[in-house]
């Protein structure tokens, strides 16, 4: 390689030996050995693996790789849902015109399709992952905190997916949340027609009513229209990826905290 | 071929699918000592091999096959928002599939001395860099294609504009929750819809302090915690899965059953003859009229609730449960049973209610309190 004058050196050589390059790829190619290891530990997004790996832990038939790809779908649904932000407004008036001009004005457009299916896949995979995670025991001693942040993500990747599902403001949205809705109605003491909601009241005054109760802090009316919509909207594109953020965060930290992948003993 | 689907449509039916799964289900994972042996002598674990898997998956295949030949099958299986539970079914069925299969593969290791086969491979180490990272280019690659390939094929639905005052029959909540919605047909909202998802979610959340078997950690294996197993089983596969498929392919307008081959027909007829726990004791076995005290009325009730929750557990525990009891503790067997005759519960009343006609066993609907 050292006797190679620059006329010889392919393009790619010589790009991988400007300054810039090696400002930003500090191991270079990995080739032997103790470069394989730096590329992992330089690099911040590979850094979310170990080094090193017992052999079980890469075989597919151990891990049907269903973590890495239910958090592989939650970025390409973040992707997809960015870009559909910028043609959808969250207004009883618009949504459902901008999802017909999202079907009818955008030549080839999937964004919507992949948006729509890839959810559904990441609820099967997340569910997929839990039943590997219970199969190899794996939320046995010491991993039992992050299985109960792995019930958390599970939960949040279902209201995820709920959220979203009256966004496109047709007849099956709205009452798929109004059936789904109806069940926070229902709570107890707080619901108007949960049990015991009429203890909650002094006198004749009652404090629980279809204008005050969980239902009404759910969806923000008596019905599910505007207030819902934009509250739906805004728990899907922001408030909810907040918070299944952190718990992502907390869940792949302890996964190398907690020692890696599960191992026999 | 009609008999056939005439046929099909009457098992399927949950009054008479769910008691067979529930008779078949405890053989095929057997819980205990003694079901496991039972399993062996009917060869059931040859489900975990190569041909078992191959004779389940073309039988889930011909089932399809034959399915779509039939226009109101083909009409409902295909409904795009219905693609991906279909797709479920196989899933589900393949990884089960292959969990046990490598379960029982690794028993049958331990059982002749050797370590689990991930022991093996465990000894050797490899570099993330490039072993692990092709295997996850590679996956999400696949997966890439997978999901435009879908979406170039199947477009996303979008129906009428949301209108508030028509309300389409029947109005199905997301795939996901309709195994809630299912619970609905047994129980009333605040416990199908408020009390069951939070147990579930507590109940879900206690799995790794409620097992106390330190087995089983890092391989596959069966035989080791067969009872673990056997209950996540039953309520992933039966109250989870099981369910949602009841509720996304048979269950058509005013939630009234449909078999798969049969067509939704809105004027279909369900005879309510549901009756409630006080007025089977007080107006056919008592032959008198309904006290007019709600207490007096609802004490046989209460006294049956108080029975299951209070003193099962504690009777249990003396008796069939009593090595359980003396292995978890006090506080861990008190949440185990509770959890347990919680979920247990919905089978009870899905029972009751199809051979009793039972509707509530406490009826309190002056304050919404009916179980």
């Amino acid at each position: 390689m050292a006797d190679q004058t620059d006329e010889t050196k392919g393009i790619l050589k010589r790009i991988s030996e400007t300054p810039v390059w090696e400002s930003v790829f500090r191991t270079g190619i990995p080739r032997n050995r103790r470069q394989r290891m730096m590329v992992i530990l330089n690099n911040v997004f590979l850094h979310l693996h170990p080094v090193r790996l017992p052999k079980h832990g890469i075989k597919l038939k151990y891990t049907w790789c269903m973590g890495g790809l239910s958090f592989f779908i939650f970025l390409a649904l973040t992707v997809t849902g960015i870009l559909l932000m910028f043609y959808y407004r969250p207004t009883v008036e618009y949504a459902y015109g901008d999802i017909i001009d999202l079907k009818e004005q955008v030549p080839l457009g999937i964004m919507r399709e992949i948006h729509r299916w890839g959810a559904h896949l990441m609820v099967i995979a997340v569910w997929l992952h839990m039943f590997r995670v219970f199969m190899t025991g794996a939320y046995k001693s010491p991993r039992e905190f992050n299985w109960m942040v792995g019930v958390v993500l599970l939960v949040l990747t279902m209201l995820l997916s709920f959220t979203g599902y009256l966004l496109p403001w047709d007849q099956l949205a709205i009452w798929a949340i109004t059936v789904g809705s109806n069940m926070a109605g229902a709570t107890p003491l707080v619901g108007t027609s949960g049990p015991g909601s009429s203890l909650l009241a002094i006198g004749d005054v009652n404090f629980v009513t279809p204008s005050s109760d969980a239902r009404f802090a759910l969806i923000g009316g008596r019905f599910i229209g505007e207030a819902a919509l934009l509250r739906f909207y805004v728990l899907h594109c922001i408030g909810l990826p907040f918070v299944i953020m952190i718990f992502m965060i907390v869940h792949f930290w302890r996964v190398r905290k907690d020692g890696g992948i599960s191992s026999p003993l | 071929m009609e008999s056939i689907k005439h046929f099909i449509n009457i098992i399927s039916a949950p009054y008479v699918m769910f008691p067979l799964i529930l008779a078949v289900f405890f053989f095929i994972f057997p819980p205990t000592d003694r079901l496991l042996a039972i399993h062996k002598k009917l060869r059931l674990y040859k489900l975990w091999t190569n041909g078992g898997g191959i004779a389940l998956f073309s039988s889930l295949i011909i089932i399809f096959a034959f399915g779509l030949t039939d226009s109101n099958f083909r009409r409902i299986v295909t409904k795009p928002d219905n693609v991906p539970i279909a797709g479920l079914i196989f899933l589900v069925v393949f990884f089960l599939w292959w969990s046990m299969k490598q379960a029982w593969e690794n028993d049958e290791r331990m059982a002749q001395g050797q370590g689990p086969r991930e022991a093996e491979d465990a000894k050797e180490k490899v570099l993330v860099w490039p072993d692990l990272v092709y295997i996850e280019l590679i996956a999400l690659i696949l997966c890439t294609v997978l999901l435009i390939v879908w979406s170039i094929f199947l477009k996303a639905p979008l129906e009428e504009p949301a209108n508030p005052t028509v309300s389409p029959n029947p109005s199905k909540a997301p795939w996901y929750f309709l195994g809630l919605q299912e619970m609905l047909v047994y129980f009333d909202p605040w416990i199908a819809g408020v009390l069951f998802p939070t147990v579930i979610i507590i109940g879900m959340m206690a799995i790794p302090f409620l097992d106390t078997n330190e087995k089983g950690c890092g391989y596959y294996s069966f035989r080791e915690r067969k009872m673990a197993v056997s209950i996540f089983m039953f309520f992933w596969l039966v109250l989870w899965v099981f369910l949602i498929l009841v509720g996304t392919f048979l269950r058509g307008p005013n939630w009234n059953f449909f078999g798969p081959f049969e067509p939704w027909d809105i004027s279909k007829l369900e005879a309510l003859t549901n009756v409630n726990l006080s007025e089977i004791i007080y107006m056919i076995w008592l032959k008198q009229r309904l006290p007019q005290n709600i207490f007096l009325r609802e004490i046989w009730g209460f006294l049956l609730i108080f029975f299951y929750f209070g003193a099962a557990p504690l009777l249990l525990a003396k008796t069939f449960l009593k090595n359980l009891y003396a292995r978890l503790g006090s506080l861990r067997y008190s949440l185990f049973t509770f959890l347990l005759l919680m979920a247990v519960s919905l089978p009870i009343k899905m029972i009751l209610r199809w051979v009793f006609n039972i509707k509530y066993i406490v009826a309190i609907p002056e304050f919404f309190f009916n179980i």
